[in-house]
């Protein structure tokens, strides 16, 4: 009874009495699965591109992070270094389309799955053995991002607003639509989407499949880039960060794996579902639960939805 | 004696359906066994036994149960280590609550713990497949570490948060706890596996097996021949669950001793993937293969560049490793998506046919 | 031409569809449809592509769910199939692209097809000795008989995948005969032959029918073929039933021959 009462009465009671802890706990929600979403969308930009599902986005965000801070940490200066860093993930896009894809073209979606788990693997080994296992601190405000905080006075208390939780979400939401202007307006952007139906259909727009693989990989190596830049502003720059990537993929189970706002909605469900949880829930468990309550979310949601909440139920033919 | 089939009729289908049809296989099997039974342990050195023998054999069978559901029945699995942490401290709890029962029957029923765990963890397998049952997994994974950390029961409330192997003996030879000789362990440990094996090339050369690899590569022809999909993949779920089971109560009773929650993380649990994507997809052997390739690699860093004047600290050796582990799946999965256990076949057949090219 | 036997013309109802409706969010699929197989017939399906003759078969076998209408199966009636009883029923299938499990080997596939007859449990499997390996083994050998019948014995030890498409269809007629059913459906077995494994496959489909009573429903697109073979003839025509009758009587219809002329509907 008591318990029924903890789970059932009691948070609700909380949120009733102390508003601005909600919002508060709202709003961290919304910035964490904006971060979310950003990730996704560099899992659902590959996915719908090539069908491939690119595990190592992850560690993509963390490795463009990595080399931003080092390349700065080298003397060289910021804007330098994030074209350069750029230039890295052109170059990354460019290695997997010729070392993996490109062999493995035609092959079960399976088996290339299964090859970003090597990539994965190699980019953590690789970033470790050149950037060092150390956490690194995100030069941001050398790229001028805001720091410091709104307090707002409301509902008879404090909401504190991170600038840069603002800046991200601003900067994610630009991000999101020059990505869709991309898709729908450019002639490039047209071709990926053809090639998503058809790939003869990209070859007549006059772009290689190869080349479309590149694109796509550096675009979502940009999206990793300008992830790594939040995240890593907002904590530190470390390994383990590709740990909580991970939590894009119940993001994806949610959004589907071929929908930008499936990744964007899933993204804020996830984010502000996994906080409310914890900060209210979460005491009764024993705190932590962040770390799989994204996941659960999802599989609950999958065993009553399980073609996601854009997605077609599709029957399967023989 | 040359490797010949020539002149071994089979003359019923008894014999054809053994599954060594071949008297040179049956003969090599024996030969092994018999070396790593008899010779081993009077030959190997504590330290060859501890740090090679015993993690691969555990391994090995970790790897043996997640062939059998993502190679034989085709379901991803990124939960392993989970499982094997389920195992590991559901032994733990049964050997302190009976401490007079033989330490080999908490053991072998954690697998039970692991494999009911595994079936609740397997429940969406049959709505969703592919990607989306790896995230499930993952769930699970994530799940299953949060209760090892959080969980002091799991611990008998100790202070360290870690299980700590009590010694327990077996006819007066003590075979876990500080006091138990590598060799007995090992003797433990490789008589669990090659029983273990044995079951489950029983189990993948029958019925079951072919209903699993039915559902593997059509699983809607397999559900119209009147499979029950559902059934099917949720025996693979427990089938698998139960090994890793015992493998994690082996790994942590009869090889590291004491335990904390971050020996199943998830890193274990791709561990125990590469192991099975390397070794071969679908193949027992392959599965010792792998693990002797993915455990056998660190020690090759560290003592092979030593050797030749060029020591390598230990973060660097780490960070190789996850280098060549990464290179070498992606490699495998271009050159020899079958893994080692496939080029050893080529190789015996070629040695069939040997000395003519054809 | 096989003459109609009256025997087969007389013979009782095995199953039959009445008023099935079956569509895909807006594609109607299959409109009100009903016929019926006797036992022992040869039952012919024809109509042009995406008449919905597939979609018939998954019906049948309980692979679709129609949303309207009955089907009566060895007098049991029921709104709609479902695979597990309809292949514990005796209902086998073969599928128009091919649906053999790729990474086994011939003999595998086709044991894999007695799945349902086996019964040692897995304990026993676990052993595999005494029982469950007795069993294995007599199942091995029906399995022999069919792979002899079907004289694909040099391939039975091959990886289905690689072998040629002609091997292939016959693999999968193996899978079905080895659930020794009483109604087989066969989804255009001979599509893609040459005409020699055509002749074979016919061959085959008129020895099931003859030696073991195997009543089948067999889509085709060879009208040479399917008079030759067939007792009786349903046409469909977008999702319709358009005709149905002996041979002689379909070749005949207005409609038909409207529909396969392509006269505008
Ligand atoms: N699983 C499915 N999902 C969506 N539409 C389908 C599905 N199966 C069949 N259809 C549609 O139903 C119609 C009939 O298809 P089918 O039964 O395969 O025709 P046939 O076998 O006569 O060529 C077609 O328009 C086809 O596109
Ligand atoms: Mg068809």
């Amino acid at each position: 009874m008591d318990l029924l009462y903890q789970i059932f009465i009691d948070p609700f009671v909380q949120m009733g009495t102390a508003p601005d802890l909600l919002v508060q706990t709202l709003w961290e929600g919304l910035v964490g699965g904006v971060l979310y979403s950003l990730i996704a969308l560099g899992f659902v930009l590959i996915f719908k591109a090539s069908g491939v599902f690119n595990f190592a986005q992850g560690i993509m965000v963390v490795f463009a992070a990595m080399s931003l801070v080092s390349l700065y940490g080298l003397g060289i200066p910021a804007f330098v270094a994030l074209a350069l860093t750029f230039a890295i993930m052109l170059a990354l896009a460019w290695g997997v389309e010729r070392l993996v894809l490109r062999p493995l073209v035609n092959q079960p979606d399976i088996i290339l799955f299964m090859a970003t788990f090597g990539l994965t693997y190699f980019l953590i080994g690789f970033g470790e053995l050149v950037f060092g296992g150390e956490p690194k601190v995100m030069i941001a405000d050398q790229l001028f991002l805001p720091r410091g905080a709104y307090d707002i006075k409301m509902l008879g208390g404090f909401v504190s607003l991170q600038k840069i939780d603002i800046a991200a979400t601003v900067i994610a939401s630009l991000m999101v639509a020059a990505l869709a202007v991309f898709f729908q307006k450019t002639r490039i952007g047209r071709a990926l989407r053809a090639v998503a139906d058809s790939h003869r259909a990209a070859l007549s727009v006059g772009i290689s499949l190869e080349q479309i693989w590149v694109i796509v990989w550096f675009a979502a190596g940009i999206v990793a880039i300008v992830t790594g830049i939040m995240w890593g502003a907002r904590s530190q720059v470390e390994f383990s960060l590709q740990i909580i990537a991970l939590k894009a993929l119940p993001v994806l189970i949610l959004g589907g794996f071929t929908s930008i706002p499936g990744a964007i909605v899933g993204g804020v469900i996830i984010g502000v579902g996994e906080k409310l949880g914890e900060f209210y829930w979460g005491p009764l468990l024993g705190s932590g639960i962040e770390s799989w309550l994204a996941y659960m979310i999802a599989l609950a949601f999958l065993l009553f939805r399980p073609q996601g909440l854009f997605g077609e139920k599709i029957i399967e033919r023989v | 004696m040359l490797y010949r089939e020539v002149g071994q009729y089979k003359t019923t289908y008894e014999a054809d359906h053994a599954i060594f049809p071949l008297l040179q296989d049956r003969i090599g099997i024996a030969v092994i066994l018999a070396i790593a039974f008899l010779f081993v342990p009077f030959t190997a050195s504590d330290f060859v036994v501890n740090s090679m023998l015993i993690p691969i054999l555990i391994f090995a069978l970790a790897a043996i149960g997640l062939n059998l559901l993502t190679g034989y029945a085709g379901l991803i699995s990124l939960g392993t280590g989970g499982f094997m942490g389920v195992g590991a401290y559901g032994c733990y709890k049964l050997a302190t609550a009976f401490p007079q029962v033989n330490i080999l029957v908490p053991i072998l029923l954690s697998g039970f713990f692991s494999a009911a765990v595994g079936v609740v963890f397997g429940l969406p397998s049959l709505r969703i497949k592919g990607f989306y049952l790896a995230v499930a997994t993952l769930a699970s994974q994530f799940f299953l570490s949060w209760c090892f950390v959080r969980v002091p029961w799991l611990v008998n409330y100790n202070v360290s948060g870690a299980i700590e192997v009590p010694t327990r003996t077996f006819f007066g030879i003590p075979i876990t706890g500080p006091n138990a000789t590598a060799t007995t362990r090992y003797l433990v440990v490789l008589a669990v596996v090659v029983a273990m094996t044995w079951l489950a090339s029983n189990l993948v050369h029958g019925r079951i097996g072919r209903m699993w690899m039915a559902v593997r590569d059509m699983d809607i022809a397999a559900e119209l021949i009147g499979i029950r999909l559902y059934r099917t993949k949720l025996l693979a779920f427990a089938v698998s669950s139960f090994y890793a089971g015992v493998a994690g109560a082996m790994l942590v009773f009869l090889w590291l001793g004491a335990s904390e929650a971050d020996s199943f993380d998830i890193n274990a649990s791709f561990l125990v993937l590469f192991m099975v994507i390397i070794g071969g997809l679908g193949s027992l052997l392959g599965s010792y293969l792998g693990s002797v390739l993915i455990l056998g690699l660190p020690i090759v860093l560290r003592t092979l560049p030593g050797s030749l004047g060029v020591p390598l600290n230990s973060a660097t050796v780490e960070h190789l490793q996850f280098m060549i582990v990464g290179a070498l799946i992606i490699l495998f999965l271009i050159v020899e998506p079958n893994g080692l256990a496939r080029l050893w076949q080529i190789g015996k057949q070629k040695l069939r046919v040997w000395p003519f090219p054809y | 031409m096989r003459a109609p036997s009256s025997e087969v013309l007389a013979g009782q109802v095995l199953l039959s569809v009445e008023n099935v409706s079956l569509s895909f969010g807006g594609v109607k699929a299959i409109r009100d449809v009903s016929f019926d197989i006797r036992k022992g017939e040869i039952r012919a399906i024809i109509g042009p592509n995406g008449a919905g003759k597939t979609s018939l078969l998954n019906v049948i076998n309980g692979f679709y769910q129609p949303q309207e209408g009955r089907i009566t199966f060895r007098g049991e009636t029921r709104e709609k199939m479902r695979p597990y009883a309809a292949a514990r029923g005796g209902i086998a299938r073969t599928f128009q692209n091919v649906a053999l499990f790729k990474g086994m080997s011939a003999l595998d596939n086709i044991m894999t097809g007695r799945s349902l007859k086996m019964n040692r449990g897995f304990v026993w499997q676990l052993l595999r000795h005494g029982p469950a390996l007795a069993e294995e083994v007599e199942h091995r050998r029906r399995v022999e008989e069919i792979i002899d019948f079907l004289e694909i014995n040099a391939i039975r030890r091959v990886q289905v995948g690689r072998l040629p498409y002609g091997l292939q269809k016959r693999v999968e007629l193996g899978r079905a005969l080895a659930m020794e059913p009483d109604l087989l459906l066969l989804d255009e077995p001979m599509a893609g032959m040459n005409l020699e494994e055509k002749e074979d496959m016919s061959r085959f489909v008129l020895d099931v029918n003859n030696h073991y009573g195997t009543t089948i429903a067999l889509i085709e697109h060879d009208m040479g073929v399917v008079m030759d073979l067939s007792n009786r003839v349903l046409v469909l025509d977008y999702g319709r039933k358009i005709a149905d009758g002996t041979p002689d009587e379909v070749k005949a219809d207005r409609n038909v021959i409207d529909a396969y002329l392509g006269v505008a509907h």
